[in-house]
Formats: structure tokens, sequence, C-alpha cells
């Protein structure tokens, strides 16, 4: 049995699944739109998630927020579930797809046997969809990958009920389209999705989410170096780039994902201050990836010098100022 | 980033995917192609790696020396840490570090021992602290 399900490649997996299920529904949107609909950009830093001995830090909202929020906004309803037996998740799971239902799945990624080997690290918020089955083994799209896969009945299970922090206990999840997505209906999502981001980003209180985020994460850098000295401030800097572009995480790669948003959202909000901000998106991820080389001389060993770790320092604090000044410009719009 | 500046380096994805990235076109516009990789992500994979391979060496040597239960080098060489392992066997995270002291290890009960030869994927035996053989994996 198989679901006629189209599969295109996207940057992040969550964005991937949600514009991929939506699509299936009939719904025209692009990876940019759901991401930007569902104020998917973000920073922080949660110093107290050891993540492969290194500190957490992401780049994006929660998982399963950007699938939650796109949804909503644009008025449609969602169904999702949590399991505690892997009986009752294989029942509900084949039910959907008998029903002709796609189904998008939260997996861990370290049994994912397509993906390669040096990926496969304990990281529990990978989104697939589940769009048939064929005697034992189901048909898998996974946004990240060119084409489709498929798994096993036991390594599908197994991925699902992966253990761990953000363990995904099974969880499914699929649109209801009870209504045509009207483009007013759009425009009004994109503009709510914006108010949300600039919120998250600008008036989070506390010092590690948002732009203050990128900031303390900066001058945390600075203490790194004096307490835990070279080596560790680079493995902890190695982590820092890996959650930044790195497949499943994203990261510099969401800052272009956003100036693409804006640009998409010109479209249907024909204000040109979007194209502008869209610009200064895209340097805050070009800033982004500048530091990335800077942390790559450091985490390789070639930049040893107290100079070398203030200037990663001064790189974010640019970083931090470029988005500032980007999502204040966002907030002053008024459409 | 513009379109044409998408680095192609080599990466541990070559065999498998090319990623897709967003980059500006000539137009200024946005538009989506895919990489084989980035130098730099592939260096950072790497540190990563070879921190946990300096822990997995570190933790045999421990093992070798008797000072440690094999239940640490397995941890490491599943790029697990306690809080993970808890949540595969059921544990508490205070009872796995006890089972970290060969004294306590060796006096496990079969059945606990079972539990974790299988969340490692290895046999009972090869758990076994007379049989610890690192250098067979």
């Amino acid at each position: 049995m198989q679901i006629n399900f189209e599969h295109r490649q996207a940057a992040h997996c969550e964005n991937g699944v949600t514009t991929n299920l939506l699509r299936f529904s009939g719904i025209e949107i692009t990876e940019p739109l759901a991401f930007g609909i569902g104020s998917g950009l973000f920073f922080i830093y949660i110093p107290f998630l050891m993540v492969n001995n290194a500190p957490a830090f992401s780049y994006r909202t929660m998982p399963g927020l950007i699938f939650k929020r796109t949804c909503k906004r644009l008025g449609i309803d969602v169904t999702r579930k949590k399991f505690s037996s892997p009986d009752s998740a294989r029942k509900v799971l084949d039910e959907c797809l008998l029903n002709n239902q796609p189904v998008g799945c939260q997996v861990g990624v370290y049994y994912l046997t397509y993906f390669p080997k040096e990926y496969r690290f304990h990281f529990n918020a990978h989104n697939i969809v589940v769009y048939g089955k064929e005697d034992d083994c189901y048909l898998i799209s996974d946004p990240v990958m060119e084409g489709t896969t498929s798994l096993s009945d036991y390594e599908l299970s197994r991925v699902r009920f992966a253990k761990g922090p953000l363990a995904p206990r099974g969880q499914i999840y699929f649109p209801h389209l009870n209504e045509k997505v009207t483009k007013e209906k759009f425009v009004k999502a994109i503009r709510k999705g914006i108010k949300q981001n600039v919120r998250d980003m600008l008036y989070i209180p506390g010092p590690v989410a948002g732009v203050s985020g990128i900031k303390f994460v900066a001058r945390k850098i600075l203490k790194w170096h004096d307490k835990l000295g070279n080596h560790k401030t680079g493995l902890y800097l190695a982590q820092l780039v890996r959650m930044q572009e790195e497949i499943g995480t994203g990261g510099g790669g969401f800052r272009y994902i956003y100036a693409a948003f804006l640009q998409q959202a010109h479209d249907f909000i024909a204000d040109d201050r979007l194209l502008a901000i869209s610009e200064k998106f895209t340097t805050a991820g070009d800033l982004w990836r500048d530091a990335a080389v800077q942390a790559a001389g450091i985490f390789k060993g070639r930049l040893t010098q107290r100079a070398d770790f203030v200037n990663m320092h001064d790189r974010m604090y640019q970083v931090a100022d470029v988005e500032k000044e980007a999502f204040t410009q966002l907030s002053k719009l008024k459409f | 980033m513009k379109k044409k500046d998408i680095p192609q380096d080599h990466s541990a994805l070559v065999n498998y995917i090319r990623e897709l990235c967003y980059a500006v076109g000539e137009d200024g516009n946005y538009e989506t192609a895919n990489s084989t990789g980035w130098e730099v992500k592939t260096t950072a994979l790497d540190v990563a790696w070879k921190d946990i391979e300096t822990r997995i060496l570190d933790a045999k040597d421990k093992v070798l020396r008797g000072e440690v239960s094999p239940v640490l080098f397995y941890m490491e060489l599943r790029l697990m840490d306690i809080k993970i392992l808890s949540a595969y066997t059921g544990f508490w995270q205070w009872t796995i570090k006890r089972h970290f002291k060969p004294s306590v290890f060796n006096k496990l009960s079969e059945a606990k021992l079972k539990k974790y030869a299988e969340v490692f994927d290895i046999s009972l035996k090869e758990l076994k602290m007379e049989h610890f053989n690192a250098d067979k994996l």
C-alpha cells in the first residue's frame, strides 16, 4: 500500500515534513514560508543540557513548534499523539496509512540505518514522513534525503522509541484540512509569524535566549577559555558550529531560510522594506559562516592565542547586532 | 551567500546525501542548490569524533587496569552518557554509577547483565569482565 505522496528535499527536517504534509493536503506552501510562519528562527544556549559532553545550543525553536504554529496560523487542525507502547504506536500508524494519510513521525537519529554512521548521535528530534507500507517495510520520506527510503517494522519502531533527552515516545502528527486556505489567511499568518519571531528574538527575558543569548555565548567563550583551556573551548565551539549547519540541526542555514521567507512574504505583502530586511538576514547568515571559519581555526588548533578567542567573541557580537537591527526593523513594520 | 559560493567540499555525506542549501542567485532572489559538504563542518564533526575516540580508549584502559567495569566502556562506545543509558535500561543514574565499580558489577544478577547486553547490542559473555576484549570491536 502506497500513498501518492510527493517527496521534496528540504534544508531542515521539520520544515520539510511540515511543507510536504501540507502540500499533500493541497496547500501551496514552500519551506521558507513554513519556517517563517512557524517563527522558526531562534537562538538559545542551554547550559545544563549536555549533548555529547558539550552544552547544547540551538538556532531554531523547540522541536515540534514549527509544525504546530504553521498549522495553527493557517487555520488547520492537527492530530498529534504520543504512545506508551510500540504496539499501539504501530497500530495507529497502520490505521492512518490505511486511511490514505501520510504521517509525520518524530524519531531518534542513532538507530536510523540509512544515515551515514558519522552523523548518528543520540539526537531525538529528527522528523520524517511515513507514507506507505509494503510487506514488512515502511516507506519513508526523510526531507533531508534526496530521495525516499524505507525502514523495516523493527527499525522504525526502534527509532520512534529512542530514549534520552527529547525522547519521541512514538510521536506522530498530521494536519486535517477542513477548508481551503485563502491568500488572506496566508497574509495574516505571515504577519503573526513575524510578530512572534520578533518577540522571541528581542524580548524573551533572561540572558540565554534570542539576540542576547548570542552575546551571552560570546562572553562565555572567553570565560571557557580562562577556565577550561584551549582544547575544551575548542570542543564547545565545534558543537556550536555543528548545531549551526549540520543535518537535522540547522543554523546559519536558518538565517538564509529566513531571508528567503521574507522575500517570499513580499509576494503576499507588497512592502519593499521586507526585501531590504531580507538582505540583512543574508548578511547575518554570512557573518555566522565567517564566525564558523574562525571557530574552525580554533578547534583545529591552528589559532591558539587569546586574541583569537576575543576575535570569535567580537564576531558573535557583530552577528547579534545585525540580527537585532533586522528584527527591530521588522517590529516597526505596520502592515 | 551567493549560489556560486556554495561549498562543494568532501564530507562523510558524499555517498549518501547532497544536502540542500538556500543561497542568493544571480538576480538577487533566493534559490536552492545541493552541496556535498563544507570543510568547516567536516572538521567540526571530526573534532567531535576524535573526542569520542579518546573517551572510548580512556575507558578501555581503565577497564583493563581493573578500575571500572565494562559498562563504562560500552556506554562510551555506544555514544551514550549516564542519562541516556539510564533511559534505555530503566536503571537509576546512581545505580549505573555504582555498576561502574568492578566489585559491584561482578556481583550483578544475570537479569541486570542481560539488560545491559541488550542495550549495548552485545552478548552476555562479551559484557563480562574476564572476557573483556576491546580490540575485537
